[in-house]
């Protein structure tokens, strides 16, 4: 409902912005079509993603009574007030706090399973992969009844422990994957090196290899935070009586969204696309004052 | 951590029989050899013949599958890496990139916790001359530096026995030459062990007390660089360290204190003490630089060995010394490395050239060269005497 797609919409920003630069081409249609259409296609692509983020945005400033449908005049207390509107408070804290939850779990299992297995040989090697795999090429419907119908038999009460289980399971194999890749780019020497170099294994754990794996470990953790955030199905079979924001949201789309819903979405919105932005200045720093000292 | 466990002084290493078989492969067969405390150790060999792993099982990174590792004469073989006074400049420098140069230094030390972890590791880098760079990255260093850098950050540890896996592979010629130079007074000025592996005899040759010829897992021959060329005891030695000219040749008498053999036609003598085989078919080597081109026939002199008639069929000119090859009907193609002592070839292709040498200045060896003609030809020797 909000994670996946604005991040989306992030991307597609980006590259629109990238495509939408003045042409640096040669001027080989002179003053023909070419010389607008591709920046009129852009343009339309680029309004076509924004709008419903623009209307989502705007109609969370909309002074609306019951429905926000239709504009009825700017106000600010949506935003000051998010809370009044009941259940949109609880369900955004139950995203989060299952988001971090799940996330936290899956990060630590699934980087330690794909430390296992980029760098043992054992017997079921082969098994776990495709066990791994599996939940990112099973249909989440499927997943979600399957775990429903689990729960039920084991006697299990729905709720955000529930959840947090499916969350943790499906992010799980993400993270895995992430965190291989990176296990395998990582150049065994370096831990010999930490060994040869008097680092008992806890030491060249914590000062060699998890510092090389930061950067791919936090990739998957953000991947799996957002994943877990803006998952309806599965969350939809499984959590009982405990609504996340976007379980909330679906439920409250049947009479009219609260413009409260609009503030938490927007909220989310602004902050992916400013970590988006912070990330991106910070590694431009960087490459530029290591530019510099080599020079 | 018992600090007494790391030697203000090297220690002598004794590997005994050892044995390290990886599934489906043997790369060391077996190795029986002892490293004097405080010398410079070389181990050289082809790439593949598992020098990497011998420093890998000194190290503590791979462990033996039969053997022991002795350190000053405590068995180490199942010690963990991280307990062993021994530090390795790794072949590929496996510098931390996460960590300033400073820090890659300071690691060794500060996991010991050491004193003052910082200023030893600046004055390491000091003795590589580095310390203007000491809060770079490694990414930002050229091959070179990150090598030195290497090179500190394991002496710094002070090491009883410090393991150089080909450190200066990576470096061009002059800067190899200039690392060999600093190298070698690094290890005099700290005293350390030092085993030093490369597939470069030269560096071998000039750097090392001691050189160890390893081949296919095995060492075929240890001795001081002089010892090992002058006399080698195997085909592979002879033409691993350095060239040699290798004759197939059957031995027709042993005397007390040469072995008479011959060699196409020619009688050709060997001391016996530097005989490995003293009956059969042996082969006999005899170094190019020994070699003295004539352009007539000698009148035979008692402890000169001649062969020829034969051909000059090239020559070139190197600067300080010349190669002629000549090849001699029934012996093959003989080197000949000649002192420029006049200006310009004394010779010319083409030109008929007997060969001279000393009798001492030749070897006899029981194997020949593999996968040569002269192996072949050795081996239909050996079949014909057996038969
Ligand atoms: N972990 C390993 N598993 C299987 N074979 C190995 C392993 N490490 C080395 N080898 C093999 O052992 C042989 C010796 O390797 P190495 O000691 O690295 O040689 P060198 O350093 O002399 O070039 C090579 O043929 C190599 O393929
Ligand atoms: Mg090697």
């Amino acid at each position: 409902m909000s994670g996946q797609n604005q991040a989306g919409l992030v991307l597609g920003q980006e590259t629109g912005a990238e495509l939408g630069e003045p042409p640096r081409r040669p001027r080989r249609w002179g003053l023909g079509a070419g010389r607008w259409l591709l920046p009129a296609y852009c343009a339309l692509a680029l309004a076509f993603l924004l709008v419903p983020i623009v209307y989502t945005i705007a109609f969370s400033f909309n002074d609306s009574v019951r429905t926000n449908i239709a504009w009825r005049g700017f106000t600010l207390d949506n935003w000051l007030n998010v809370c009044d509107e009941p259940g949109v408070c609880e369900a955004f804290g139950n995203s989060l706090l299952i988001g971090v939850v799940a996330t936290g779990i899956a990060t630590v299992l699934g980087t330690m399973i794909a430390l296992a297995l980029a760098r043992y040989r054992f017997r079921f090697r082969s098994g776990t992969n495709l066990l791994l795999f599996l939940p990112m090429a099973t249909p989440e419907v499927v997943i979600g009844a399957g775990l429903a119908a689990q729960f039920l038999t084991a006697g299990v009460p729905k709720g955000i422990g529930t959840i947090i289980v499916a969350h943790a399971m499906f992010c799980l194999s993400f993270v895995v994957v992430t965190v291989k890749a990176r296990v395998a780019s990582l150049d065994p020497a370096l831990e010999d090196a930490g060994r040869d170099l008097y680092g008992s294994p806890g030491q060249v754990f914590w000062r060699v290899t998890f510092p090389l794996l930061l950067p791919g470990i936090l990739a998957a953790a953000l991947l799996s935070f957002s994943l877990s955030f803006d998952d309806f199905i599965i969350t939809y079979f499984n959590s009982g009586p405990v609504n996340t924001l976007p379980t909330y949201i679906y439920t409250a789309a049947t009479r009219g969204i609260p413009a409260e819903a609009n503030v938490l979405s927007s909220a989310v919105f602004l902050l992916a696309i400013a970590v988006v932005l912070i990330g991106q200045v910070g590694a431009q720093a960087r490459r530029k004052r290591l530019g510099i000292a080599t020079r | 951590m018992a600090r007494g466990l790391f030697a203000e002084s090297g220690a002598d290493l004794q590997l005994v029989g050892i044995r390290k078989e990886f599934p489906g492969f043997t790369a060391v067969e077996q190795l029986d050899l002892t490293v004097p405390a405080g010398t410079f150790f070389a181990l050289l060999g082809p790439s593949g013949c598992g020098k990497t792993t011998t420093l890998r099982l000194v190290a503590g990174l791979e462990e033996p599958t039969s053997g022991r590792i002795l350190l000053g004469g405590r068995d180490v073989t199942d010690t963990k890496p991280h307990r062993r006074p021994v530090n390795t400049v790794f072949q590929s420098y496996a510098l931390f990139p996460h960590m300033t140069v400073l820090e890659n230094v300071a690691f060794g030390l500060r996991r010991r916790g050491i004193d003052d972890p910082l200023g030893k590791a600046r004055s390491a880098l000091r003795l590589v001359e580095l310390d203007a760079l000491a809060d770079r990255k490694p990414a930002q260093l050229s091959g070179g530096q990150q090598q030195r850098v290497a090179l500190a950050r394991a002496v710094v540890n002070r090491p009883a026995l410090l393991l150089l896996d080909e450190p200066l592979g990576a470096l061009d010629l002059k800067l190899r030459r200039q690392m060999q130079l600093e190298l070698k007074s690094i290890q005099s000025e700290v005293g350390l062990t030092f085993v030093h592996v490369t597939h470069d005899q030269e560096e071998a040759m000039t750097m090392a007390d001691t050189v160890a010829v390893m081949n296919r897992g095995r060492i075929e021959q240890i001795g001081s660089p002089e010892e090992v060329y002058e006399l080698p005891r195997t085909a592979f030695v002879a033409n691993f360290l350095g060239q040699s000219n290798l004759f197939p040749a059957v031995v027709r008498e042993a005397g007390d204190d040469a072995v008479g053999a011959d060699v196409a036609g020619h009688r050709i003598l060997v001391p016996r003490s530097r005989a490995q085989r003293t009956e059969g078919t042996i082969t006999l080597g005899v170094r190019p630089e020994k070699l003295l081109l004539l352009t007539e026939e000698p009148t035979p002199i008692a402890g000169i060995n001649v062969l020829g008639p034969g051909r000059v069929t090239d020559v070139s000119f190197s600067g300080v010394s010349t190669q002629y090859l000549v090849e001699v009907p029934g012996a093959g193609t003989v080197i000949v490395f000649a002192q420029n002592l006049v200006f310009g070839p004394v010779v010319e292709p083409g030109a008929d050239v007997w060969l001279s040498w000393r009798v001492e200045h030749g070897f006899g060896l029981a194997d020949a060269p593999r996968g040569s003609a002269l192996q072949q030809a050795h081996e239909a020797l050996v079949g014909g005497a057996e038969t």
